[in-house]
């Protein structure tokens, strides 16, 4: 089951708190008491995802874990952005290593735990895309095969941000970065690239793989909580929308959240050893053009006449994923 | 200080880096109008008291609700609710039931005996109200809340004007009118019945109240020529439904037509049928999308037997039967004859014409100017004798319940400011919330409840009210659909979204601030907020 929405009222869980509903029924990041594991004052952009992403999943994984853990964080700029000497925006035992060995870290950290008897201390290891699906890879993949009880965190803005938006394994087809420039006969990145690194990590059979994005916040706080609940490895890749890369306003972050899931995109699911178990589906489907419209790296799909080819290649990618992980009707095929 | 090996600074926080000063445009939290309470002509705050209906505190709700208005419960099944026609939510799936929610506080209210508040202090001042019809009512109570004396003049044997003599039982059960008068009047409303004001300027003579607001409705009946046999039975619409209050009802036949198209036809129709006739039959010169009944009402009439004839006029009445001349629409809609004739059966012709007001009692008064049949009042209610004050159905505008209350209010607030030296101010009128500043992904998918109708049968023979209430459940459902539009309902979805966590909870009830020292400006809030209570402006540079 994924997350259940409350329903009637008013909003029922849609929204982050709502007063209507009990204290138990709310969400962590409603509570004035929150960790805010990530503080004021971050250098992250105007209407930054990935802050926003890894407050709403490290303060859940508080909660979950009663206080009692520690984070590896790779190179990129949620490491950037938070920690220029001699600031720190971190309220949480937190670690920075390289860009491409946070699993590795967090699998030290770990055993080094285990070996001192400390079980009661949880540990997260979190990266972007880039040290996620290319220089982490390897690291991440002998983390899963070893079971190591590190829970892992992708935030996905789907390109190297920190460097200057240069192009990952997980850049989506036709997408603009320094390195897929918009120029020749098939502008932006190519289509068959990339790597899907969820369902990858379902291959490696670890005990809880889950997607979400920032647009649902309820449903990432539940899949935090949930994956602290299994030991072993487990992996969780947010969708975080990044204004300065994707070209889009910043205050459009969690309106293109919602689009990629809506579009199916972006499929929202949740899988136990290797097999999905839930998908979030689709509430209100939207065509693929709507969410590429708004974004500045994929303005060459729209100018001078829209590139009604290429947009539907991409609406095949959601259509495949609608009918792969049966995001209508919440039937895989 | 020993410091670890190649540090040479002390940790510090990112709370050094107040990272406001990045902000081009800054967020700020507002109120503003709901088209519900835009559109409500009592002025009621709606969105404010269905956000208490909506946590289960009816006597919240109900109290907030009498600021502006001292008859819920009559209101809940009178109105034609002009607010969930303005509703927002109606664009999202159906309108909020505001009406049936309004019924239900108004009748809880009554099981529990809640009373409205009065002022601490009377003020000693006086003010006299001639006609206890809604408008008056609803002067004399929000003066009384604000510690005035007040003194009702009604002509009539029974307080409470169309609202008794007029709207038949089956809409509005007498039980309930009762109660709510007597409410008012347990405040120390003073109602002196069987009294009629026929001379205001040897009252105004008498110089013994400060105010006067004079609400005397328009209670007779307009007549139209309709040449007529000598045998031909033909009655006005207001004199029949007034006769239903008491005295024997007169004698209409079997078959009844009624001439008009506005509600007082389709009550008077309803009645008809429900004092036995088989016929009731509503002849209109147009068409009914013309017609200026309101649809639930005609809907109501031809479910329970009442047959319509559009496009045609009464020529000629005679014993047991009617020349009609059928009529067409020209190009700008005004009806004109065919020349084409027929016959309808009827024992008795109902004219209902509309009415007019009585100005008798105004003969003697200089300066209170009426034009087309009607008193002209200034914007604070005032005619153009100092102290004297109108409203309701005898001054322009809407004939309704709600209009009359209405100004019933606005009358009391200019009083009020009159007899204490000052002058009233309604405030600035804020923004209106349209459905374009909503984000209405965040709210949930749900119809509309809607209330029970007593079965056609039952309706046809008694005057057993027809529209049922909701229960609390229903209640509490329909309250829930509201989108609180443009006023915050603290759903903590900017507290949450904030990726620069620069909005502080302040608590249940308190609502929320922005941190200005670290607000980006990136507006992630203002676009989440379910419905729209930030705004964002320019930061002045
Ligand atoms: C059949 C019918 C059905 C209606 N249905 C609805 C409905 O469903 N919903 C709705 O909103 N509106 C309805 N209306 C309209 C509504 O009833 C009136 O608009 C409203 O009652 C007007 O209020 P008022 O206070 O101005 O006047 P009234 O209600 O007419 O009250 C005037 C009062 O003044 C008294 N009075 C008159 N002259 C004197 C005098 N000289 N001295 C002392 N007292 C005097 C009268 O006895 C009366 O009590 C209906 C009207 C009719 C006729
Ligand atoms: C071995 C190595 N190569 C390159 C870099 C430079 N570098 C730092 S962060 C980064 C990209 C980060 O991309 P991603 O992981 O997607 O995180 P994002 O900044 O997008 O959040 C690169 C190339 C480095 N720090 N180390
Ligand atoms: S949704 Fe609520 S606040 Fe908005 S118009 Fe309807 S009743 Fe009023
Ligand atoms: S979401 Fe936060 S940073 Fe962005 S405008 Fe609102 S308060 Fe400012
Ligand atoms: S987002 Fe929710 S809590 Fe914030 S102002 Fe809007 S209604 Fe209030
Ligand atoms: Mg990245």
């Amino acid at each position: 089951m994924p997350f259940q929405p409350i329903k009637f009222y008013q909003t029922g869980s849609f929204v982050v708190g709502n007063r209507l509903l009990s204290e138990d029924q709310r969400s962590v990041q409603s509570s004035q008491a929150r960790t805010n594991s990530l503080t004021l004052g971050h250098r992250a952009c105007q209407g930054c995802g990935e802050a926003l992403g890894a407050r709403y999943a490290l303060d859940a994984a508080m909660r979950a874990t009663d206080n009692q853990m520690v984070v590896a964080n790779a190179t990129g700029c949620l490491e950037v952005f938070t920690t220029p000497f001699p600031e720190t925006s971190w309220q949480i035992p937190w670690i920075h290593s390289l860009f491409g060995n946070s699993a590795a870290v967090g699998t030290g950290i770990a055993a080094a735990l285990r070996s001192k008897g400390r079980q009661d201390i949880r540990v997260v290891a979190q990266a972007g895309d880039g040290g996620t699906v290319d220089i982490g890879f390897g690291p991440l993949s002998g983390m899963f095969e070893r079971n190591d009880d590190v829970l892992f965190i992708c935030y996905d803005n789907e390109a190297y941000m920190n460097t200057g938006v240069q192009r990952s394994g997980a850049t989506p087809p036709a997408a603009r970065t320094a390195t897929t420039d918009a120029v020749g006969p098939h502008p932006g990145e190519d289509f068959g690239k990339g790597k899907n690194l969820p369902l990858i990590a379902m291959a490696h059979e670890i005990p809880y793989v889950a997607t979400a994005t920032v647009a649902e916040l309820r449903d990432l706080e539940y899949k935090v909580e949930k994956a602290m609940s299994f030991h072993g490895a487990r992996y969780i890749h947010v969708l975080v929308p990044c204004p300065l890369g994707w070209g889009s306003a910043p205050s459009d972050t969690i309106r293109l959240s919602r689009m990629a899931k809506e579009t199916g995109l972006f499929p929202v699911f949740e899988a136990e050893g290797g097999e999905v178990t839930s998908v979030s589906n689709i509430r209100h489907q939207l065509p693929v053009e709507e969410y590429l419209r708004p974004q500045r790296r994929y303005q060459h799909l729209f100018r001078p006449q829209p590139d009604t080819e290429t947009i539907g290649r991409i609406q095949a990618i959601a259509d495949k994923n609608i009918s792969r992980f049966g995001l209508l009707n919440g039937e895989p095929k | 200080m020993e410091r670890p090996f190649a540090i040479t600074l002390e940790v510090g926080s990112s709370r050094h880096n107040k990272t406001g000063t990045w902000r081009v445009e800054r967020p700020v939290y507002v109120d503003r109008l709901p088209p519900c309470n835009d559109a409500c002509p009592a002025g009621e705050n709606i969105q404010g008291w269905l956000y208490h209906a909506e946590s289960g505190d009816y006597e919240s709700a109900w109290r907030k609700l009498m600021e502006d208005n001292p008859l819920p419960a009559v209101m809940g099944r009178v109105c034609y609710h002009p607010c969930q026609t303005a509703c927002n939510r109606g664009k999202l799936d159906e309108e909020v039931g505001i009406n049936s929610v309004e019924h239900f506080l108004g009748d809880i209210a009554l099981d529990k005996g809640w009373m409205p508040e009065t002022a601490a202090t009377d003020t000693g001042r006086t003010a006299l109200i001639i006609g206890a019809g809604p408008s008056g009512l609803s002067a004399a109570y929000h003066l009384r809340r604000l510690g005035h004396t007040v003194t009702i003049y009604e002509a009539g044997a029974n307080p409470g004007g169309m609202m008794r003599y007029g709207i038949p039982k089956y809409r509005l059960p007498r039980e309930v009118l009762d109660a709510e008068i007597r409410r008012i009047e347990a405040m120390g409303v003073e109602i002196v019945l069987n009294h009629k004001v026929d001379d205001l300027a040897a009252v105004l003579a008498e110089k013994r109240f400060d105010a006067v607001f004079l609400a005397i409705g328009a209670e007779i009946g307009k007549r139209a020529y309709v040449p007529a046999g000598e045998s031909a039975r033909i009655l006005d619409a207001v004199s029949f439904l007034h006769s239903m209050e008491g005295q024997a009802p007169p004698l209409l036949g079997r078959r009844v037509a009624i001439y008009g198209g506005g509600n007082t036809a389709m009550d008077a129709a309803r009645t008809a049928k429900r004092l036995g006739a088989t016929d009731a039959v509503v002849v209109y010169r147009r068409t009914r999308d013309r017609m200026p009944a309101h649809d639930v009402e005609v809907e109501e009439a031809v479910e329970e037997g009442v047959e319509m004839r559009w496009l045609s006029t009464v020529k000629h009445a005679d014993a047991g039967k009617l020349l009609l001349e059928k009529m067409t629409l020209d190009e700008k809609g005004m009806p004109t004859p065919t020349g084409e004739f027929e016959e309808l059966e009827a024992d008795s012709l109902i004219l209902a014409l509309g009415q007019e007001v009585d100005l008798e009692l105004l003969r003697n008064v200089d300066g209170v100017v009426a034009t087309d049949g009607v008193v002209q009042v200034d914007r604070n209610m005032m005619t153009g004798v100092p102290g004297l004050f109108a409203g309701g159905d005898m001054v322009p505008g809407e004939r309704t319940v709600t209009v009359g209350v209405g100004h019933g209010k606005l009358a009391a607030r200019n009083i009020d400011a009159w007899l204490r030296g000052t002058s009233f101010s309604k405030g600035g009128r804020p923004e209106l919330a349209d459905f374009d500043l909503l984000n209405t992904w965040y709210y949930s998918d749900a119809p509309q409840t809607v209330r029970a109708k007593l079965d056609v049968a039952r309706r046809r023979s008694t005057f057993d009210e027809v529209v049922q209430g909701l229960d609390e459940s229903n209640a509490l459902f329909e309250a829930r659909r509201c989108l609180s539009c443009g006023n915050c309902f603290e759903c903590d979805n900017c507290y949450g979204v904030c990726p620069d966590n620069s909005v502080i909870k302040l608590g249940p009830g308190l609502r929320y601030e922005f941190d200005y020292d670290y607000c980006k400006g990136c507006g992630i809030c203002a676009q989440e907020c379910p419905c729209g209570a930030i705004k964002m402006v320019p930061e002045s540079i």
